[in-house]
């Protein structure tokens, strides 16, 4: 082993587009390895969990996680990371918020279980055969992790040191993380590795943005003809961008969609959902409780619209009655 | 924001009772409870009252605040409509108020938790009897103890000690 500083990739409940942002520094990532040594990447590495167990503990320089936690087995590896990493740092919505995994917040772990085994349609399931944790077979005995109840980012579970937000994190925002983790020039703990500004601010839109808006209707996008050129709120299109954290280089406004919220709040914000709720409706054009319930119709669903990245980490955290 | 032993004896014991934040605003709503505390009015203790300059500075984040922090109900009082002190602010709050019950309802909140109210400077009378409605709205609907639940919530993370060491039985047995 040589002693280049070393780092660990690892992933939780998530989609492997995180994974996929990782190998999209394209070159870059050749320039990366070559001033580490990447110890552990299950995605695209052979190294067994039993060899991070082996290292010494803090030999680890930086650990990246994307994924939230929802079982006993992702906790012991978040543990497990911690407890080898120097730095850990939450890659990505899943692991910042939640992310997309936790709106299942919504739901009890029966309705989860039910549905996904029992009631899908694709499913066929006669007998009603569920995993169980501990299951006996042929004398011997076999273990499932258990199913939490929740789904946490992974600051819920275990201490976080840095954040690298969005669905997933741009290759850039990737590259200026691992360069300040190798010069060492780190900003405080806790902090977010991206812009502190709302996407507003850098919104290549943001000229058609009137002061005062107006909103007489909410449209849904994909029943919309989108002018390209104009602000999404002025054109009653939902978008996340005065709520949420600029730093993606406006990819989806770019490709004529609405901001749906990935890079998480700003520092000054605790609930992301909260803060464009409170944005959105305050643009209501109506003064009358019957007229702004009926503009209100168009967000069918808000809280998968507000909270689609954050539920976990959001105040309430989950739905209270599940 | 730590909480405060005192809200956790209130959510927690079993003589349960009724926790109430209320945001009034400067000009008519607190004024009208100064009015009601000066003309000797009582009313149920249950109710903890904030001032603020305007019914349109409660940020919603506040009410999920209060409710994540042993609320077991909000009440919103401000100025009547057309009569803010700030033109708009009570319309901004009346709009974010429908939507925040849209939310709440949606995750588990009966909406009836949050109230808002419109009371002037003059209405003293109309705080008192607001707030014994709310009191007895709340007490219908039972405790929400949303800081216990949270503790409950995370009970299941202190279990993994025991599952990892079931599962090096069970491995080792194999």
């Amino acid at each position: 082993m040589s002693d280049k500083p070393k780092i660990a990739f690892y992933w939780c409940a998530s989609c492997g587009g995180c994974e996929e942002s990782i190998v999209d520094l394209a070159e870059d990532i050749l320039e990366v390895a070559q001033a580490v040594d990447i110890v552990f990447w299950p995605v695209a590495m052979d190294v067994k969990r039993r060899d991070v167990e082996a290292m010494p503990d803090g030999s680890i320089l930086a650990t990246m996680v994307n994924g939230s936690i929802r079982t006993s087995e992702q906790e012991e590896m978040a543990y497990l990371l911690r407890r080898k990493s120097q730095i850990l740092i939450a890659y990505g919505s899943c692991a910042h918020t939640g992310g997309v995994p936790s709106l299942a917040n919504q739901f009890s772990r029966e309705q989860i279980l039910r549905y996904v085994y029992e009631e899908a349609p694709t499913v066929v399931n006669e007998e009603k055969v569920r995993p169980q944790p501990r299951h006996g077979h042929n004398g011997t005995a076999v273990t499932l992790p258990e199913f939490r109840a929740l789904v946490r980012s992974l600051d819920q579970v275990v201490e976080v040191d840095y954040y690298l937000p969005g669905c997933p994190p741009t290759p850039k925002l990737l590259k200026q993380a691992v360069l300040a983790l190798l010069s060492g020039e780190l900003p405080p703990k806790g902090t977010v590795l991206a812009p502190d500004t709302a996407q507003c601010d850098g919104c290549p839109r943001r000229d058609t943005k009137p002061t005062d808006l107006k909103i007489n209707e909410f449209k849904r996008p994909h029943w919309t003809q989108i002018d390209p050129n104009t602000c999404f709120l002025a054109q009653g299109i939902v978008c996340m961008g005065p709520a949420t954290r600029s730093g993606c280089e406006a990819q989806c406004i770019k490709g004529n969609m609405p901001c749906t919220g990935c890079f998480g709040p700003t520092s000054r914000v605790r609930d992301q959902g909260a803060k464009i709720l409170s944005a959105l409706a305050s643009s209501v054009n109506a003064r009358e409780p019957e007229d702004i319930e009926k503009i209100l119709d168009g967000i069918p669903d808000p809280v998968g619209t507000f909270y689609r990245y954050s539920l976990a980490k959001s105040l309430l955290r989950a739905k209270v009655t599940r | 924001m730590e909480e405060k032993p005192v809200t956790d004896k209130l959510v927690t014991g079993a003589d349960w009772e009724p926790l109430i934040v209320a945001f009034f605003c400067n000009w008519c709503t607190y004024t009208a409870a100064d009015l009601a505390g000066v003309s000797r009015m009582g009313y149920d203790p249950n109710v903890r009252v904030i001032r603020v300059m305007c019914s349109g500075r409660v940020d919603p984040q506040f009410v999920l605040d209060a409710f994540a922090h042993g609320a077991d109900g909000v009440l919103i009082g401000g100025c009547h409509p057309g009569d803010c002190h700030y033109v708009e602010g009570n319309y901004k709050t009346l709009r974010r108020y429908h939507l925040l019950r849209r939310v709440l309802a949606d995750l588990g909140i009966e909406p009836e938790r949050l109230r808002l109210e419109w009371i002037a400077a003059s209405e003293g009378e109309k705080v008192a009897k607001t707030i014994n409605e709310m009191v007895e709205q709340v007490r219908a609907l039972g405790p929400l103890r949303l800081s216990r639940r949270f503790r409950e919530w995370d009970a299941e993370l202190a279990s993994l000690e025991a599952e990892v060491k079931r599962g090096e039985e069970v491995a080792a047995h194999v």
